[in-house]
């Protein structure tokens, strides 16, 4: 895409200037695309900021308190507990991910029959949404009328059916197992765009000379794919840090409250207790802390591919 | 011998890759699987565990009947679902179609502002400004309706479909535009009877995305939709599922589960390789 693009320049610049006014209708067509953007999410994004400064119930009069808000979070124990659950879940998920999906990648790039049946199964969970599939795992995961409890009952493994969703640890790693599921696929095809774009004659040169396979993963899969290792690393991160869907759906928080993720609280501040203003400020600092994510990524990503 | 032996080997790999690769398939699918057999049990047998899961006491569709008599039934957010989705994907295409064009063969004042400004609103995740596009929405008397959630999935598609429709009138060359153009075609013709039928890949793609991604969303219509008639799936399901309308019919969850799953299965099916392209050129990006 790029090579067309640059080969393209040259001719494009030429027959620009000769057209002269007509290039403002370029305006009219992407006018409703701006307008969308500007309604739906730069007036929001300035009205974010605005609200946070206020004490803003639902109903009845807003008025402005300052930083106010902000010194509240500090001194919110629970939305810093809900923050380093986050944390803990994203760091947890994305090593489950990519241990997952890495195999994944590096078993069906390589061509051979079945591969693509292989890899439509592998994505498969990937195409269903997270409400789906969180409604189906809470299924599965119901201790009377699931499968998981049951079916350990039922082979002997323990002695009565276990509740997995009652207690912190069972509950955490059932929803890591979940969402592994469901998202292994979409990194697994990311890797492999990767792992395609390393030219094979360099696999084989390694080879002639003794290089064994993990010898080769290590001095050129790896180097070679830094960009698309930090593109799939980024996505799982950022999607991880947002994550609300399985935690509401499965668990609704619980239990106890231990599972409550940032998205979570600022949702339960916002439209369950209708603090829309302190909602507003807890969305200001996990928006700074996305855009922060997302600054790390250009600055991986800016990165040439290739040997140094 | 030695020959001999080694072909041997090889065979043993590959029955041992292919071994590991169906394992692998059938983790993946079982669950899918599970929850599309099951749902067809009687009523009675689906509330015990899925032990096995294809219906022991005969084939019946009782699970969808009683899914239907929960809160508005199933059809009306079925409904709600599909005109959400449909209504995303046209106007996904529509507006993503014309910024792309524009972004791609014209040139004017703050383009490339407002194509930067545009592709970053990605970095900004929806969930921090939903407060906002609600009373956004109140005020110009969207509230509460499938449209206003309509125009916010369009808004949150858009950079994918203005980044793909760019790139996809980009790489069609100027040589046929500028023949048409002798022809006597004006901008619109040319858009729609010489542009349209070179970039249509790129138009499958998005509104596949679009698609997708309206008719799996959650957290927006779970906030922006208060009124239990302009429920769309994911959340009828999700208030079913929690108790709201009393007890737990998991029979009717798992038929809810596999329409929400089957329409996302089957466009992925048929439209794999549109899905695939969306990834890489995001992946490439």
């Amino acid at each position: 895409m790029t090579s067309i693009a640059t080969i393209t320049t040259p001719a494009r610049r030429r027959k620009l200037v000769g057209a002269g006014r007509r290039q403002w209708i370029g305006l009219l067509y992407v006018a409703p695309a701006v307008a969308l953007v500007v309604v739906f999410f730069i007036i929001p994004l300035c009205m974010t900021a605005w609200m946070s400064l206020h004490n803003w119930p639902l109903m009845g009069a807003h008025s402005f308190i300052g930083l106010d808000n902000y010194w509240a979070i500090l001194r919110d124990n629970r939305f810093w507990n809900a923050l380093r659950f986050t944390g803990y879940y994203t760091v947890v998920v994305t090593i489950a991910i990519f241990a997952v999906a890495f195999p994944l990648a590096l078993f069906i790039e390589r061509p051979r029959p079945l591969t693509g049946f292989y890899r439509t199964s592998f994505f498969m969970p990937a195409v269903i949404g997270f409400a789906s599939a969180s409604l189906l795992w809470s299924w599965l995961l119901n201790v009377d009328a699931g499968l998981f409890s049951p079916a350990a009952f039922e082979l002997g493994l323990t002695e009565k059916k276990v509740n997995l969703l009652a207690t912190f640890q069972p509950a955490f790693w059932s929803i890591i197992a979940m969402v592994v599921w469901k998202v292994a696929g979409f990194t697994m095809i990311i890797l492999m765009t990767g792992l395609q774009s390393i030219p094979p004659d360099l696999q084989e040169a390694a080879m002639i000379d003794g290089a064994g396979p993990l010898a080769r993963f290590r001095a050129i899969t790896l180097p070679l794919m830094r960009r698309t290792l930090a593109l799939a690393l980024i996505l799982s991160v950022a999607g991880s840090v947002l994550a609300f869907d399985q935690f509401y759906i499965i668990l609704r928080g619980g239990p106890r409250n231990q599972t409550l993720t940032a998205v979570y609280w600022i949702f339960n501040q916002s439209f369950v207790s209708f603090k829309l203003g302190y909602g507003a400020a807890l969305s200001m600092v996990l928006l700074v802390i996305l855009v922060a994510l997302s600054l790390i990524q250009l600055r991986l990503l800016r990165q040439p591919e290739g040997i140094d | 011998m030695a020959q001999a032996r080694s072909r041997k080997s090889r065979i043993g790999t590959q029955i041992a890759e292919h071994a590991t690769g169906i394992i692998a398939s059938l983790l993946f699918l079982a669950p899918i699987v599970w929850t599309v057999l099951s749902a067809f049990k009687p009523a009675q047998e689906a509330r015990k565990p899925p032990l096995p899961p294809w219906p022991t006491t005969g084939f019946s569709i009782e699970n969808y009947a009683t899914l239907n008599t929960f809160g508005d039934g199933l059809w009306l957010p079925a409904q709600n679902s599909i005109y959400v989705s449909v209504m995303t994907v046209v106007l996904s295409v529509i507006v993503g179609v014309l910024a792309g064009y524009g972004f791609s063969r014209f040139r004017f004042p703050l383009k490339n502002l407002l194509f930067v400004v545009i592709l970053s609103t990605i970095m900004i995740p929806f969930q921090s400004i939903l407060t906002p596009i609600f009373l956004v929405l109140t005020k110009i008397g969207l509230h509460n309706t499938l449209t206003g959630l309509v125009c916010v999935y369009v808004t949150l598609q858009l950079p994918f479909s203005i980044f793909m429709m760019r790139n996809a009138f980009d790489a069609v060359p100027r040589e046929i535009e500028e023949a048409a153009r002798m022809d006597g075609a004006n901008n619109v013709t040319m858009l729609l009877r010489v542009m349209l039928p070179l970039v249509w890949p790129g138009i499958v793609t998005i509104a596949l995305f679009a698609f997708l991604g309206a008719w799996n969303e959650f957290l927006a219509a779970l906030v922006l939709m208060t009124d239990q008639s302009k429920f769309t799936l994911p959340i009828m399901m999700t208030a079913l599922q929690s108790g709201r309308f009393g007890a737990i019919d998991w029979g009717a969850v798992q038929a809810g589960v596999t329409v929400m799953m089957v329409p996302c299965l089957v466009l992925f099916l048929l439209l794999q390789r549109f899905y695939i392209r969306g990834l890489m050129a995001g992946a490439v990006k």
